[in-house]
């Protein structure tokens, strides 16, 4: 087995062009040989050094989070947890302390998990992938990187570069919640994330609900935007709850039954329109959701 | 594949012949020799394994001994201060919070982090400090008034 340690992202790219597979924090890759998944590729190149992944930069049209970002800063950088509260509500629930400080939103994304957490928030706030190869850049929406479980539309030589989400018109607010056994070192049973903007009358004009570990992929609710516009937020909650329950195609596993799942990610994706509400309103409630409201598992 | 490698752990520069898939933990004990460090489940879920990279908490088992290169390595046996046992140590002894002391290092190596970037947390701060470690024998409450004591004290 090789492993070489890329200084740029030329570097990187020249490594995956001759076959070569990233790691960053290496929190799924190292776990995911031990669970029988894979053995660990031939030849490995970390990327968790090249400066140019691990910046965040905001400006007049959004912001653009580096794809070695951790999951611990998301939690505490300004600009996400007041503009895109629910990426940092799903990275503050993401593993332990541990896990946080060294897995990123790139190696979250691009490991394809359809229990991810940051992957419903990013969804909700039109987040859009950057790939970049030896032989250019091309953008890719959400919903056209992840295919499958564990599998994504990038080509081999291609890198998650950065994550760009556009900014946020004036009262938006969202959130993302999420039904667990326990308070650490947890994977989502059901989750969803919410945005929403409201209008000086309260009511809502725009919103997204996307679903977490209840379809080979994360979903986006489709009729989730249309079907709460116009309506006050307790009334859109509480329609918001059988369109989540329509589209879920769960399975059945350990962690729950596949009725169980299509209940629940109801009542998860009600939480996450009320509490996304709320932050648009202006109400201040705490990264993450599920400790400030008391959702999901109870001390 | 082995390579040679360069590892600072505890102030001190190790060079080892490394597997370039062997995790740091394996590196820890087996090469180097220092066997504070646990493997519990070999799966990031315990915390047995807990060590501190660049200052924050990180679960050898699960990371490879390859991209350590470079960074400052800390384990159990770098806490302890020149004259004994370092005073989350002595507060674990004191309030009981060690039984049969497989989590005890990964839950200092844990809480020391926590105290070093905040050194007067909250219960729920230091519980969520603390959220990656198991331990199977204390039932935790007697770890939590030792790191609660620990940063009252500072």
């Amino acid at each position: 087995m090789s492993f070489t340690i890329a200084e740029s992202v030329d570097e990187a790219l020249a490594a995956l062009a001759a076959g070569a597979r990233p790691v960053a924090g290496g929190t799924d890759l190292v776990v995911g040989t031990r669970q029988g998944k894979a053995d660990l590729p031939p030849s490995l190149v970390a990327i968790d050094r090249i400066e140019e992944l691990d910046h965040i930069e905001s400006g007049e049209h959004g912001t653009r989070i580096g794809a070695t970002v951790t999951h611990s800063r998301l939690t505490v950088e300004p600009t996400i947890v007041s503009d895109y509260t629910a990426l940092a509500d799903a990275a503050a629930l993401v593993g332990s302390p541990s896990t946080r400080n060294i897995g990123t939103l790139g190696g979250n994304i691009m490991n394809a998990s359809p229990a991810m957490d940051t992957g419903a928030p990013l969804m909700v706030l039109g987040a859009v992938v950057q790939l970049r190869s030896a032989g250019g850049s091309r953008a890719v929406e959400l919903s056209d990187l992840w295919t499958g479980p564990g599998q994504t539309s990038a080509t081999a030589d291609e890198l998650c570069v950065a994550i760009e989400i556009p900014s946020r018109p004036e009262r938006s607010g969202s959130a993302y919640v999420r039904l667990e056994y326990r308070r650490a070192m947890e994977i989502a049973v059901v989750g969803a994330a919410a945005s929403v903007t409201l209008a000086d009358d309260g009511t809502i004009v725009d919103g997204a609900v996307a679903l977490t570990a209840v379809a080979p992929t994360i979903i986006e609710v489709g009729s989730a935007g249309t079907s709460m516009t116009g309506l006050l937020p307790d009334a859109a909650a509480a329609v918001i709850a059988s369109a989540a329950s329509d589209v879920a195609r769960p399975i059945s596993d350990l962690r729950g039954s596949e009725s169980y799942r299509r209940h629940t990610v109801g009542v998860m994706a009600t939480r996450a329109v009320d509490a996304a509400a709320r932050r648009a309103a202006g109400e201040e409630i705490s990264v993450p959701v599920n400790r400030a409201i008391g959702v999901g598992a109870s001390r | 594949m082995t390579e040679p490698i360069t590892l600072n752990v505890n102030g001190m520069d190790y060079s080892v012949d490394v597997d370039t898939g062997r995790n740091l933990l394996g590196v820890l004990r087996t090469e180097i020799g220092l066997t504070g460090t646990k493997e519990g489940c070999d799966d990031s879920e315990c915390g047995a394994c807990m060590v501190l990279l660049d200052g924050q908490p990180v679960n050898s088992c699960s990371y490879l001994a390859m991209q350590a290169q470079g960074r400052s390595v800390t384990t159990i046996e770098g806490v302890m201060s020149a004259d004994g046992l370092d005073a989350l140590q002595r507060s674990l002894l004191e309030e009981g919070g060690v039984q049969c002391g497989f989590c005890t290092p990964g839950m200092i190596m844990s809480a020391h982090a926590l105290l070093d970037h905040n050194p007067s947390p909250t219960e729920e701060e230091i519980r969520i400090g603390l959220s990656g470690n198991l331990c199977r024998c204390t039932g935790y409450a007697k770890i939590l008034a030792a790191v609660t004591r620990v940063a009252s004290d500072d």
